[in-house]
């Protein structure tokens, strides 16, 4: 057995002080873990394993391709409305599911939470983690896709792509961070949560192009529903993926770059409170559950 | 002599809430009753451990020796006062708390380690020592959620008994095991002393503390009763089971109609045990 006594330079320092998202960041391989084990967890005993995580999104577009797209006639207002519709929803799909899993990281690791002293950001930054595994085989379906439908990669589409993605990803972490740390105290917060990921399905334009608020709202509607976050990170993917194949007549929402640089740094600004009140509220997480 | 853990004048509240949701806390407004309750777990706790030394920490249940344990290890912040560590600190508090079900025994020493800080490098350099010492090779490749208990607590211990930390907490986790297994673990208890480790170890078998421990402190309702040799700390805390049997024994003679209401209020001490659980 080898003995590692502590160094003579190691001062005395009140424990659980060195927590904080850049401590979780740094133990990259019990995050690794951590993934793993959220990943068997969800798909123990089952015939289908990770491919589960293709039927979900399959069967949730072939409801709305069918729906919207086919009966309700969407498919002939939006052209290739397939890819249309499914780059809205990896990126939308992404977010819920973030959002839904963070939310419930803190509560759904109690014991360990309880016991164990370790920098409690690990938890939400490995539901996001999952979430990412699971966006990927959506992603490369969403590009072969496109890539059928004549889409080649181009710098501009790259770039638009790199931005929707920054935007989900800063704003469901920070909002993620929220969640979780708030959901310790209130339980509530969970169901309010997974409810207002119905709103957000609808109100981004994945289902439908975004003109149509502005055809059936008045103005402030319109500036509100543009204000959205979602919706230029929806746009932007759309921007990506599918208007390159198209006969490029679509016209998407004015100043959408400013709008979505505005976006990113609000998810920025959404991140960084997130951070600093989950650090605050970590404080009573033990106690409380 | 270099000290291990110092703390300085800790106190710590815990709020109990009887209602959490809107009708139970209309229900209980209606009734004039108080919705929640704060009582003290720790109170004005000073104490300074050097490195080295083997500290039992005993008391009745409630008495504050859990909760002063998990500010030490940093899970909980205190109210007023400070805690201060220094080294690595790792914990054996509830041992089962890392492992996963679902997870195989060897897929829960990587998870188990990494939870308690060791390296990857450390944990494969130590794998085989942790598969031994558990004895649960055969069911390896097992899902953990098919182990005995015993098998269970087996594998959580030796994960946590090879970290190697500089401050070791052990809780309560020297009553599981076959009595074999348990003075293994006693064995290795002994091996980690030596070495010059710290350790804080509660437990409530008086006899065991007493021979493993040098120095014992004895706390009574949070509060730091005696603190000094292990087996004068033992014999009060012996005295104290005594009082509180005899205590219930003369409550029972004429009280029934408030046995309601002491389970509700109850002695700090279990309100306390209560709070942990809930």
């Amino acid at each position: 057995m080898t003995t590692t006594l502590m160094s003579p330079d190691d001062t005395l320092r009140p424990p659980g002080a060195d927590g904080g998202l850049r401590q979780a960041a740094r133990r990259r391989y019990l995050l690794r873990l951590l993934v793993r084990r959220e990943l068997r967890a969800r798909y123990k005993g089952s015939l289908l394993g990770l491919g589960w995580s293709y039927v979900r999104p399959a069967v949730h577009f072939s409801v709305y391709f069918y729906v919207i797209g086919v009966f309700l006639g969407m498919d002939r207002q939006v052209e290739n409305f397939p890819v249309y519709l499914f780059s809205g929803m990896v990126l939308v799909n992404l977010f819920t599911e973030t959002l839904h899993s963070t939310t419930r990281s803190v509560t759904g690791n109690a014991p360990l939470v309880r016991k164990v002293f370790l920098p409690r950001e690990l938890f939400p930054i490995a539901s996001l983690l999952v979430s990412l595994v699971h966006f990927l085989p959506s992603m490369l379906i969403l590009l072969g896709a496109a890539i059928v439908k004549g889409w080649r990669p181009s710098p501009e589409s790259l770039g638009a792509a790199v931005f929707g993605f920054a935007i989900i990803v800063m704003l469901g972490l920070g909002l993620g961070l929220l969640c979780a740390a708030i959901n310790v105290f209130f339980r509530d917060l969970e169901q309010v949560v997974d409810i207002s990921m119905i709103v957000v399905t609808w109100s981004v334009p994945m289902i439908y192009p975004w003109t149509h608020v502005r055809t059936h709202a008045p103005g402030w509607v319109e500036d509100l529903y543009l204000a959205n976050p979602l919706v230029s990170a929806v746009s932007l993917f759309q921007r990506a993926f599918w208007f390159p194949g198209t006969g490029k007549t679509f016209a998407f929402p004015p100043n959408l770059y400013a709008h979505a640089t505005a976006s990113l740094v609000f998810a920025i600004l959404v991140f960084v409170a997130g951070r600093v009140a989950f650090a605050r509220m970590q404080k009573r997480f033990a106690q409380e559950l | 002599m270099t000290s291990s853990i110092v703390i300085d004048s800790v106190t710590k509240h815990f709020t109990m809430r009887h209602a959490r949701s809107i009708k139970e806390m209309s229900v209980r407004a209606l009734r004039g009753q108080t919705l929640s309750e704060k009582f003290k777990a720790l109170d004005d706790v000073s104490l300074t451990i050097n490195q080295g030394e083997t500290v039992a920490l005993m008391g009745l249940n409630g008495s504050g020796k859990s909760t002063l344990l998990k500010l030490i290890s940093g899970v909980m912040q205190p109210d007023a006062g400070s805690v201060l560590v220094r080294g690595r600190i790792a914990g054996l508090i509830d041992v089962g708390a890392g492992l996963h079900p679902e997870l195989t025994g060897r897929e829960n020493v990587h998870l188990n380690g990494a939870i308690l800080g060791m390296s990857r490098a450390e944990i494969e350099r130590k794998f085989d020592a942790i598969v031994e010492f558990s004895g649960v090779e055969r069911f390896l490749d097992d899902q953990v959620k098919f182990y005995s208990s015993g098998m269970f607590m087996r594998l959580g211990f030796s994960i946590a008994a090879h970290t190697e930390p500089d401050v070791f907490l052990i809780d309560e986790v020297l009553a599981v095991g076959d009595p074999p297994f348990r003075e293994k673990c006693l064995d290795r208890i002994r091996e980690l002393r030596g070495e010059g480790r710290t350790m804080v170890i509660v437990a409530h078998d008086i006899q065991m503390l007493t021979g493993l421990c040098d120095r014992g402190i004895t706390m009574r309702q949070g509060k730091v009763l005696f603190d000094g040799p292990a087996a004068e700390a033992g014999k009060l805390v012996r005295q104290d089971r005594q009082a509180r049997r005899a205590a219930a024994r003369a409550g029972q003679g004429g009280q029934a109609g408030q046995s309601g209401q002491s389970g509700q209020s109850g002695p700090p001490g279990q309100a306390n045990g209560m709070a942990h659980k809930a």
